[in-house]
């Protein structure tokens, strides 16, 4: 499903991780740069909306869900809607409680927080597989 | 000085202070990036004030919005999940459940606990980064597999 730019000088693969949280996110981008990914971060779904429209592509979104205004669900609708292809990994607490349906929403796979290497190194591997398509 | 270190660790851990996450952060720690996990805690204890002023006024209001109370400590937990602050994150889901039963006085008394777990973890961190610090680097290879 992965639809990968053609890259063969790109060495790093690239991710996006939209969280309201300082901490959060800087976890999330040193387990993420420690497992071969160029990161980069934003504060809200609006602002990774944004981000995307006006034309940076990322390998991979990671998207807190609960977030004020446009949560993460709304965020990752919005992206595919626009035709966004990268894969879309929700996270964060009490995925139980969240009364949604994360995949129909668009996202590839949920996580519960916290980042871990694990998870790193997992959808790094996902996206290496999806490349040799 | 690593081997009273190492002790600290286990004992922090030992006691449910901190969980798996905090040792997975110290091994992201390398040269250029010695102090990761200080950086971090302090970070956390930055922001974290904040939310608690968040939650210490939605707490004064009446009657409570359990609602929102639900989504401050939801970021709460979140930060001090990814730290590894496995008391904290366990009151904050408690916190959570009375929020969700709407029992205001269970809010309130798993509020007084986590504000207590939350200032004995800074003491105790504080104590380890210390020592940390006096220690130099940390090697990875004397962290019990």
């Amino acid at each position: 499903m992965a639809k990968k730019v053609k890259s063969s000088n790109k060495s790093k693969l690239s991710a996006l991780v939209v969280d309201d949280d300082g901490v959060c996110r800087t976890v999330h981008c040193a387990f993420l740069r420690r497992h071969g990914f160029e990161t980069s971060s934003v504060e809200s779904g609006r602002q990774a909306v944004d981000l995307i429209r006006s034309g940076q592509k990322f390998d991979i979104i990671f998207m807190d869900i609960i977030m004020p205004e446009m949560n993460g669900v709304q965020a990752t609708r919005a992206l595919r809607a626009m035709g966004v292809k990268s894969m879309i990994v929700g996270i964060d607490c009490d995925l139980d409680y969240i009364n949604e349906d994360f995949m129909q929403a668009g996202m590839d796979r949920v996580y519960e927080k916290p980042m871990t290497s694990e998870i790193a190194i997992s959808v790094h591997q996902a996206l290496l597989n999806n490349n040799i398509v | 000085m690593h081997r009273r270190l190492a002790s600290m660790r286990k004992s922090l851990l030992d006691q449910g202070f901190l969980d798996e996450q905090f040792i997975q952060l110290e091994e992201l720690q390398d040269d250029s990036n010695p102090n990761f996990v200080e950086e971090i805690a302090a970070s956390y204890y930055r922001d974290s004030a904040r939310q608690m002023l968040n939650i210490d006024q939605a707490l004064d209001k009446f009657p409570l919005d359990f609602t929102k109370l639900d989504n401050l400590m939801h970021q709460f937990k979140g930060s001090s999940s990814s730290i590894g602050a496995k008391k904290v994150k366990n009151e904050s889901t408690q916190f959570q459940e009375y929020c969700r039963a709407g029992n205001a006085e269970g809010c309130r008394r798993t509020y007084r606990q986590l504000k207590k777990e939350y200032a004995t973890l800074k003491k105790k961190l504080e104590a380890y980064f210390q020592l940390a610090r006096q220690a130099g680097p940390l090697e990875t290879a004397s962290r019990p597999k």
